[in-house]
Order: C-alpha cells, then sequence, then structure tokens
C-alpha cells in the first residue's frame, strides 16, 4: 500500500508556501501533518488537497535555549495553530517581538509562510516549516 | 496470571556530569539490588533495561548487552527499552508482566543515563528526538517548549490567569525541593523559594529555570521475582499489584485532550482497573514532574484533583507529606534527578522504600501501604503506570 502524501511532497510544497493535507474519502476529515491513515476514522482512503494556512494560534511559547547547532536563531516563538480546516499543526511566528510574545497571541487569527531548518547530522536532510504570522 | 514482587531495589545518587559509564553505574545498583534480595546474577533469568541515549552520550549502543556480561549475568536474554523517558517503566512493566505469565521466575530491570555528561546544548538536542522529527523538530521544539506551550495553554483553557499559575507552579518546585534536601541520593539539594524560582532565568516562556528538572547522570535498578520465589526470601515482598502502558503522536495529534495527556488517562486507568483500586486509595505518587507544570498536568489525569485545580492543592499543602496524597516525597525528577534512562526504576525505588518504612523521617509518608508510579515520555508520547502494595 503507498504511503499517499510523504514528508518529501508536503515539505516541497511548503517550501513554495503551500500547506498540503489529505482529505478523507469515507468521513470526509482532513489530516495534516500527513500520515497513512484519517486522523479521525483511520481509513487509508485519502486524497491530497492544499489548505489555506489559516487558523487561529491555540498556544505559544518563546523558547530561549537552543538545542545545538541552533544557537543563532534564539530568541523564536513556536506556535499551535488550529486551522481553518480543523487539524492543529506546529509552526513558528513572526509579527511579534519574541520578548513580547503573551497571552494576548491565544485566538488571534494567522495566515501562513515557511522557513527552511537546514538540518544536520541526525535530521537526514533539511525540512521546512510553518510560519505564521497576523492574518490582517 | 502469577502475583510479582519486588524483592530488592538499587540506585546510584543522580548527578549532574560526573565520570561512571552508563554500565558502571548500572552496575552499581544492580548489585545493591541483588545483595538486598540475596540473590547472585547467576539467578537472573532476563535483564529489562531503559536506556534513551547511551548512543550520544557515549558512543554506547545495545547497553543492555554489556550490562548484563559486566554483572555476570552474560547469556540471560537481554532488551533494551526506548520510550524516552518512561524507558525504565516500559522496561520493569514488561519484566512484570513476562513473570506474571509464568515464562520467567526471576528478573532484573531498571535502566542508567548519562544525561548531565552530555552537556545542555547535545542534551536539548537529542531530547529534541523525542518529538516529530519531520513535522516538529524543524520549528524548533525542544523538550521544555512541549510543556511551556501546555503551560499557556492550561492557563487558557481553565482560565486561570498565568501570573496564578506561574505561583502554583513555583509551589511544586519549593515542595520538591524541600523533600529532596532530605533524600541523600538526590542530584539537587537546596531550599528555594517561591520568589527565587520566579526570579529565575527564562527557558521557554513561562517555564523558567525552577520549573525545570535537571539532566542528571544516574543508575536504578529493581529484582523481581514470582509471589513463590519472593516468599522463600523476604517477609517484605513489595507486590506490583497494576501496571499500564498507552502511546500517542505528535502534540498536534493530542488536539481533542490538550493540556490533558490522554495517553497517561489511558495507562492510569488500566493500572487502578488492573489493581482493583481508585485514586482515593493511592498514598503517595511519583509522579512526572519534568517540568512542575507536568505535575499539576499529571496530577489531575491521575484522578487526584479536580481538572484545573491542583495547583490550588499544592498551595495548600495538600500534595505534601501528610496531606491528602504524597506526591513526590522522593524531592520528584526536579530535586531528585532525571537520568532519564532509569528515572522510572528511580520512583519504584522510591515507593518500594517508602512502603518498607526505610525513608528519612523527614521524608517518610506515614504508614504507606499504597504507591503509585507515572513516567512521561516525550510529547507524552509513552506513559506507563505501576501500582505497587505492601505484601505484609
Amino acid at each position: 500500500m503507498e504511503y499517499k502524501l510523504t514528508f518529501k511532497e508536503y515539505n516541497e510544497a511548503l517550501k513554495q508556501n503551500k500547506l498540503l493535507g489529505l482529505k478523507c474519502q469515507d468521513c470526509g476529515a482532513i489530516t495534516v501533518p500527513p500520515k497513512m491513515v484519517c486522523r479521525k476514522c483511520t481509513s487509508p482512503d485519502m486524497e491530497i488537497v492544499e489548505l489555506t494556512g489559516k487558523g487561529k494560534i491555540k498556544t505559544f511559547t518563546t523558547v530561549n535555549v537552543a538545542p545545538e547547532g541552533r544557537e543563532g536563531e534564539v530568541p523564536y516563538i513556536i506556535v499551535l495553530v488550529e486551522l481553518d480546516e480543523g487539524p492543529w499543526l506546529m509552526g513558528n511566528f513572526i509579527g511579534t517581538d519574541p520578548g513580547n510574545a503573551n497571552m494576548e497571541l491565544i485566538s488571534k487569527r494567522v495566515k501562513m509562510g515557511h522557513k527552511v531548518f537546514t538540518g544536520d547530522k541526525y535530521s537526514a536532510g533539511e525540512a521546512a516549516s510553518p510560519l505564521f504570522s497576523f492574518e490582517i | 496470571m502469577r502475583k510479582v514482587a519486588v524483592v530488592g531495589v538499587g540506585e546510584t545518587k543522580f548527578s549532574g556530569p560526573q565520570e561512571k559509564t552508563e554500565v558502571e553505574l548500572f552496575a552499581e545498583a544492580a548489585m545493591d539490588a541483588l545483595n538486598e534480595s540475596n540473590l547472585k546474577p547467576k539467578d537472573m533469568q532476563a535483564l529489562f533495561m531503559g536506556n534513551c541515549l547511551g548512543d550520544f552520550s557515549e558512543g554506547q549502543g545495545m547497553v543492555q548487552a554489556f550490562a548484563a556480561e559486566n554483572i555476570g549475568c552474560a547469556g540471560i536474554p537481554a532488551t533494551r527499552y526506548e520510550g524516552a523517558c518512561a524507558s525504565a517503566s516500559m522496561a520493569l512493566r514488561d519484566a512484570f508482566l513476562w513473570i506474571a505469565s509464568g515464562f520467567y521466575d526471576i528478573a532484573l530491570a531498571g535502566g542508567t543515563e548519562r544525561a548531565a555528561t552530555m552537556g545542555t546544548p547535545l542534551a536539548t538536542r537529542t531530547f529534541s528526538m523525542f518529538s516529530d522529527s519531520h513535522y516538529e523538530y524543524p520549528s524548533g521544539i525542544t523538550f521544555p517548549a512541549v510543556f511551556a506551550m501546555l503551560a499557556h495553554l492550561y492557563s487558557a483553557t481553565y482560565a486561570l490567569p498565568l501570573p496564578k499559575l506561574k505561583e502554583q507552579m513555583a509551589m511544586v518546585s519549593v515542595q520538591s525541593y524541600r523533600r529532596g534536601m532530605f533524600n541523600p541520593k538526590a542530584h539537587l539539594r537546596k531550599e528555594v523559594d517561591i520568589d527565587t524560582v520566579l526570579k529565575s532565568f527564562m527557558v521557554c516562556s513561562p517555564i523558567q529555570l525552577h520549573d525545570c528538572c535537571p539532566f542528571s547522570d544516574g543508575g536504578s535498578a529493581i529484582v523481581l521475582t514470582s509471589e513463590e520465589v519472593a516468599k522463600k526470601l523476604t517477609d517484605k515482598p513489595v507486590y506490583i499489584i497494576g501496571v499500564g502502558q498507552a502511546s500517542a503522536g505528535p502534540l498536534s495529534s493530542q488536539q481533542d485532550y490538550l493540556p490533558r495527556i490522554r495517553a497517561r488517562e489511558i495507562s492510569a486507568k488500566q493500572a487502578y482497573d488492573m489493581a482493583g483500586l481508585t485514586p482515593q486509595d493511592i498514598d503517595l505518587c511519583e509522579l512526572h514532574d519534568c517540568f512542575s507544570i507536568a505535575s499539576l498536568i499529571a496530577a489531575e489525569s491521575l484522578g487526584f484533583f479536580e481538572f484545573g485545580k491542583s495547583g490550588e492543592a499544592w498551595m495548600k499543602g495538600e500534595t505534601d507529606i501528610g496531606g491528602k496524597i504524597a506526591i513526590n516525597p522522593s524531592g520528584g525528577l526536579k530535586s531528585k534527578g532525571h537520568p532519564i534512562g532509569a528515572t522510572g526504576a528511580g520512583q519504584v525505588y522510591e515507593v518500594v522504600k517508602q512502603l518498607r518504612g526505610e525513608i528519612e523521617p523527614e521524608r517518610q509518608v506515614e504508614d504507606a501501604k499504597i504507591g503509585m508510579t507515572d513516567t512521561l515520555g516525550g510529547d507524552g508520547g509513552t506513559l506507563v503506570n505501576l501500582i505497587l502494595q505492601r505484601g505484609w
């Protein structure tokens, strides 16, 4: 059985600011990040769809202690966003000074771009991540 | 299934960077456990060992085979368990199941880790491996960042203003440190007050330095036997009467439950159901306080307090020795330390010593009969719960 939407394909699209997901042909739910089966009903019968990348912030943090090799990035903000299509997605956030990020961010509407983690010796290559900013 | 008893426990001091190897740390703990149990290396039929990051901290893979041979158990089946910080608890649960099923009569379980020796940058990188490497790490997720996001989400979900939550979080650390002061095995023995916690370095907002457990080195070992064997060895067998384990995917996959950790609720229910007990029956619980917020979340999912309310219990002393339930009388991961591959066995070490009444008087839970352990790995990706009861 073939894996419908691999990380490779998802990553290539994300680098074009396109957010790909999977629409379940049985229950209609949207699954992202991609999986083998629908996150709701576990059916493998899913089609690739493009999502809007829009949603609202559910939670956040400002990271001040970097993992080895990423010291140049701190401080940065990580968010969990509830996409308009339903699933939550992790990404980074710009548009607020990381030192000023506070609870007001929660429920704010966002839109999506991307940034690229160039990889390290443990990562099996590079990977893009969603980069959210205020929608308006 | 047969009854399974703990007949011997051993543990090194948990500490910052030190120079004993993973095998050496485990060997010291294992020999202490064997001596307590009046058994010899040749009596062990299998080794169940937790070790997460030996490949990175020492360039040592397959540590369980080397540990077995080192302590005189060459030839026995030796298995390594990796469930992030829940590794040793996974190992213990499996050892329990293999003995309960009748396949083994005597086994050695535990773990070892040199998380501190790795140093903070590499430890932070390798601990991030317990998150999703493709869909979370690219965003720069770190272990404290996971729980930092849960803290903000907890504040929003339960409409608990962040300053109030942070005060409750600080109290968790204050209590843990106070208990750890009287634990000679503890890594961090110091007293702090709420103010010190709230003024400490901001690691990942809103989590500050004193909200975080340390990276630690250490080893811990537990000898388990069938009831029949236990009765020949000791008057004080401690029986494992309930076990649970569950798994979960990345944080985003848990969206329907966060800030609750669904895997814990599944695992704890298994343990309670197997033991035929409820949260009210538990006298003490060594739970997974990797960060102070994690304690609040754990205590609620384990059924000790209402959701959104456990912080109030900490403020009122209900979680302290002499309160409603003694939480982390060892000092917890916060003060006792967190050598991740060994931590779950360290929790069992504490519970067993408490049930036997062998704890320093300043932190002995009086007349403890039933204890519980709670160990979480990664983004709540692995959860194990064990319930233990005095067998006399």
